[in-house]
């Protein structure tokens, strides 16, 4: 299976999500469009005795209707909701292991702390009861491979497969990956990440990082750029989505929601730093590679630490591409906490669905941008722009320095003629 | 160490557990004879499976129980005979 | 447009038996085992009580106090390695543009050793449920996300360009550094500090893989425990260590009279799609990405020198590739030279691959093929020349090797010469 397409376009034929705000699809756009919040008190364990209570758990996932009985004792909270998410995009998609060549369909998920719930409750089996009260699939069920060899198995995929580690710039590195598949020749790839460390190990980890909004208020605690700004909440869940080769897709008959059309990725050696310009550096690139200009870019979907500081630099970055408020951007996990691997591809399923029904859904609990970052933020409502609204930035940061960007194109003008960008003459011109 | 005997209805509580029900299979049928790859179940299964058998009732199965065993009936054949013998 | 190509011009490695390229390539041309009884810990309640451990001291070898405390001793193993290979290459911190720097990483279990020893702190060793993440330390994060590794090697080799960790099981090492070639390739980075890591010999890791009766009971002879390939293999034995192969541009490589050491021409990796720790019998996948890489390098299997076989030392494994080995080399399966190193320094997990890929790279440089340790009784199923027991000089201009982890993954990378003829 080789692409026909020299530039090495994918396109994207399926989205499945698992989120605080909605399981599937359809649940998860009709609330966030409706600016309701996931962020409530933690249920899974009592965090009554943590400085952070407030979190954004999946709602009502109720593991047997989505996981065989078969998988139930082996694997981790994060492990079942991504098999639930990977089974609604391959459905939704229309795409079986059948419909491609032998090795035609590939993986490429995103981990950061792998199945960590799990790896708790058999590290105490360990020290508090003894060895043998560990379980077998203690060898593969907290480790960061888990979901891609998983989802693999479930559905036969025998194509290329990886996990990328990039802390919360993972989920968009996942469908770099998944589209650097496809122009090395694989027809299909299941891509994304979905997350979850909601336990009492997990929360005391992302404790430690001094980025979690020591709050219990769950309408007051993620505030990204707003002037009240003081961190964020830990949330879990993602998004998986099917990527194609286009001549592939056009050739089973598809339904193409939109185009992956640039990314890029990048490291900053001082994240904290006055000289940090990797995520200016990644959005950049993730341009060049589309082949657009600044201008071409309808609305952003940000990274949104919630630290001041952290606020402050992308929106410079911001400020630096389109100049002072000079496109729409928007926060949708502000309703859902950072989702560390699952954050990047639930915010490019989220901007394909933007794109798809032309409106930008909004930033939630946010009151008073902070005026000094000079960004149009979509609060409140949903914004219906009057103009176009074709094209999305997406933007992710991960602990450490990682920073990734990636370029979607909505349906309408996938595959379509030259870009208008003054930035790209197009093939026509000399 | 326990003295009680393993029944199959104690054999497919551990099963469940330990591994799940393979979708088509009735752990509650008829099930001493059948092959526990039949019932759905490989060899990790039936490691973890074996593994809380050792938790629960301190029998020790050796990696040649574990070739040998085939069968529902054979695993509470083997278990029951070191407990009647402890 | 030309096609950039990517060549291996640094070496570093932390191994059982030796730290430094040099001590690990003795060790392996020696044909000397290097596993023994578990020092870390007391590993007395456990079922297989062995391992190939690194005789490693933070301070010798050149880390800082503050280094030491940050990091796990998987980070460790990778700093360490990375030193020695940024320095093999000639490209220190600030030598090559850092935004043209990358970092691709390989990792199965990641700072596990240290994640552990941290639980039990906060769990009051295992009592808790609810632990008290007020005796938390500072970097507990970095103890949790494998991520922290990569960006230790980032501030080392000042790499602003791509970086990530790569965690595919036990092909992490392989797959770390296919992902540096498809880096180099696409034009994302010029150098790429590649390889894998890890220090999974810690109590948790011993109690799974007991569970799964993976690891070698042998306990009474464990120098002679993995025996790959060998009628009377009874499983792998664990390992620790990490490699890091500087991945550069050839064209940038050569217009800097860099050393180098091979191409890494080919690379794929495919899913079994069967089981997360079983294989199907007829090596089928593997095979494939055996097929894909030589594709790519535009080589057929007659002109492989030598196979680096995953050969960990489990019943199944050794019989898997076998069968892969056959179906995707034809005939010339049974002429060329193939031989497992995990003989002598175990199965480090997402290391291995890397150290294997750093042995290779070896081989082709010394004209000498490390051998398969310990394989005295030939397994009948595994009838292919495994180069038992003593190393064999032989000019080596093309390797293969593989790898299979958990999850189902089957990657194979071919080295090449970078001037050797096109077809």
């Amino acid at each position: 299976m080789t692409s026909t397409l020299a530039d090495g376009a994918a396109v994207v034929t399926g989205i499945g999500i698992a989120a605080p705000t909605g399981l599937g699809t359809s649940a998860y756009w009709a609330a966030t469009l409706a600016g309701e919040s996931g962020i409530r008190p933690i249920t899974r364990f009592d965090a009554t005795r943590y400085p952070v209570r407030v979190g954004g758990e999946v709602d009502g996932f109720v593991a047997e209707q989505h996981v065989p009985s078969r998988l139930l004792p082996q694997t981790d909270h994060s492990t079942r909701l991504s098999l639930a998410a990977g089974a609604e995009a391959l459905a939704a998609s229309g795409l079986t292991a059948q419909d491609a060549p032998e090795f035609g369909i590939g993986i490429a998920t995103a981990s950061s702390m792998g199945g960590f719930e799990f790896g708790q409750r058999e590290l105490g089996h360990l020290w508090a009861l003894g060895a043998q009260h560990v379980s077998a699939y203690q060898s593969f069920a907290w480790f960061y491979a888990v979901n891609t060899g998983q989802l693999s198995i479930r559905h036969g995929l025998r194509g290329p497969g990886t996990t990328v580690v990039s802390d919360q710039a993972g989920g968009l590195d996942a469908l770099g990956a998944a589209r650097r598949q496809i122009r090395k020749g694989t027809a299909a790839v299941l891509a994304g990440g979905v997350d979850s460390a909601l336990c009492p190990l997990g929360l005391a980890g992302q404790l430690s990082t001094g980025e979690l909004a020591a709050s219990d208020d769950p309408r007051g605690a993620y505030l990204p750029f707003d002037r009240a700004a003081a961190g964020h909440v830990p949330g879990e869940g993602g998004a998986f989505l099917i990527l194609e080769d286009p001549a592939f897709a056009q050739a089973r008959g598809a339904t193409v929601h939109g185009e992956i059309a640039g990314y890029a990725s990048t490291f900053d050696l001082f994240p904290d730093g006055p000289d940090a310009d990797g995520l200016l550096r990644a959005a950049r690139q993730a341009l060049a590679d589309a082949g657009l200009a600044p201008f071409d870019i309808d609305v952003v979907f940000g990274d949104a630490s919630g630290r001041p500081d952290a606020d402050r630099a992308e929106a410079a970055v911001l400020v630096a591409l389109f100049g002072p408020n000079g496109v729409p951007v928007t926060a949708p996990k502000s309703a859902t906490g950072r989702l560390c691997a699952g954050a990047g591809a639930l915010d490019v399923a989220t901007a394909l669905l933007s794109l798809r029904d032309g409106v930008i859904p909004p930033t939630v609990h946010v009151r008073e941008v902070d005026p000094g970052h000079q960004i149009d933020l979509v609060v409140g409502e949903p914004r219906r722009p009057t103009g176009r609204l074709r094209t999305a930035l997406v933007l992710a940061r991960g602990h450490g320095g990682f920073n990734a960007a990636l370029v979607v194109r909505g349906p309408a003008t996938t595959a379509a003629a030259p870009p208008t960008s003054p930035a790209n003459p197009g093939p026509s011109r000399p | 160490m326990a003295t009680r005997e393993l029944t199959i209805a104690d054999l497919t509580r551990l099963l469940r557990s330990a591994a799940g029900e393979e979708e088509g299979v009735d752990l509650d049928g008829d099930i001493l004879d059948t092959d526990f790859a039949t019932l759905g179940y490989d060899s990790l299964a039936l490691l973890e499976t074996a593994s809380r058998l050792g938790v629960e009732y301190g029998v020790t199965l050796t990696d040649d129980d574990m070739e040998a065993i085939t069968t529902p009936r054979a695993l509470l054949d083997r278990v029951n005979s070191t407990l009647t013998r402890s | 447009m030309t096609i950039r190509r990517a060549v291996i011009t640094g070496l570093g490695a932390v191994a059982p038996g030796g730290i430094g390229v040099d001590a690990y390539w003795k060790q392996l041309t020696d044909g000397q085992s290097a596993t023994g009884p578990i020092t870390l810990f007391d590993p007395s309640p456990y079922r297989s009580r062995i391992a190939a451990e690194v005789d490693f001291d933070p301070v010798a070898a050149g880390l800082g106090p503050r280094e030491i405390r940050r990091m796990d001793r998987a980070t460790q193993f990778a700093v360490v390695a990375a030193r020695e290979a940024l320095g093999d290459s000639g490209l220190e911190s600030g030598a090559a543009p850092a935004e043209r720097t990358a970092v691709a990483l390989g990792t199965a279990v990641g700072c596990t050793t240290r994640m552990e020893q941290e639980y039990v702190i906060l769990s009051d060793s295992g009592r808790d449920w609810l632990v008290d993440s007020s005796y938390a330390v500072r970097e507990l994060y970095s103890q949790f996300v494998p991520s922290s590794m990569a960006v230790e090697l980032a501030r080392l080799a000042g790499a602003a360009g791509p970086v990530s960790v790569v965690s595919d099981g036990c092909t992490s090492g392989l797959d770390a550094v296919g992902h540096a070639v498809d880096l180099i390739q696409e034009g994302s980075a010029d150098v790429v500090v590649s390889g894998g890591t890890d220090a999974p010999i810690a109590p948790i890791t011993l109690a799974c893989f007991d569970a799964i009766k993976a690891t070698s009971p042998r306990n009474d002879d464990a120098e002679h425990a993995s025996r790959p390939f060998d009628r009377t293999r009874n499983g792998l034995v664990l390992g620790e260590g990490a490699a890091v192969l500087v991945v550069e541009e050839l064209e940038h490589a050569t217009r800097r009279g860099a050393h180098i050491y091979a191409e890494v021409s080919g690379f794929a990796t495919r899913c079994n799609a069967y089981h997360m720790t079983g294989l199907r019998a007829d090596g089928i996948e593997m095979a494939e990405a055996i097929r894909v890489a030589l594709e790519q390098s535009a080589l057929a299997p007659d002109d492989v020198d030598y196979v680096n076989a995953h050969g960990s030392s489990t019943r199944q494994n050794d019989r898997h590739e076998t069968a892969a080995f056959k179906r995707s080399l034809g005939e010339h399966a049974r002429r060329v030279a193939i031989s497992s190193i995990k003989s002598m320094i175990g199965h480090s997990l997402g290391a291995i691959g890397a150290l294997e890929l750093v042995a290779c790279a070896l081989a082709m440089e010394h004209g000498t093929i490390p051998p398969t340790a310990n394989l005295r009784e030939p397994d009948p199923e595994c009838d292919l020349d495994y180069v038992p027991l003593v190393a064999r000089e032989q000019p080596v201009d093309t390797v293969l090797s593989v790898g299979s982890g958990f999850g189902g993954f089957q990657s194979a990378v071919v080295l090449a010469r970078p001037d050797r003829r096109f077809p």
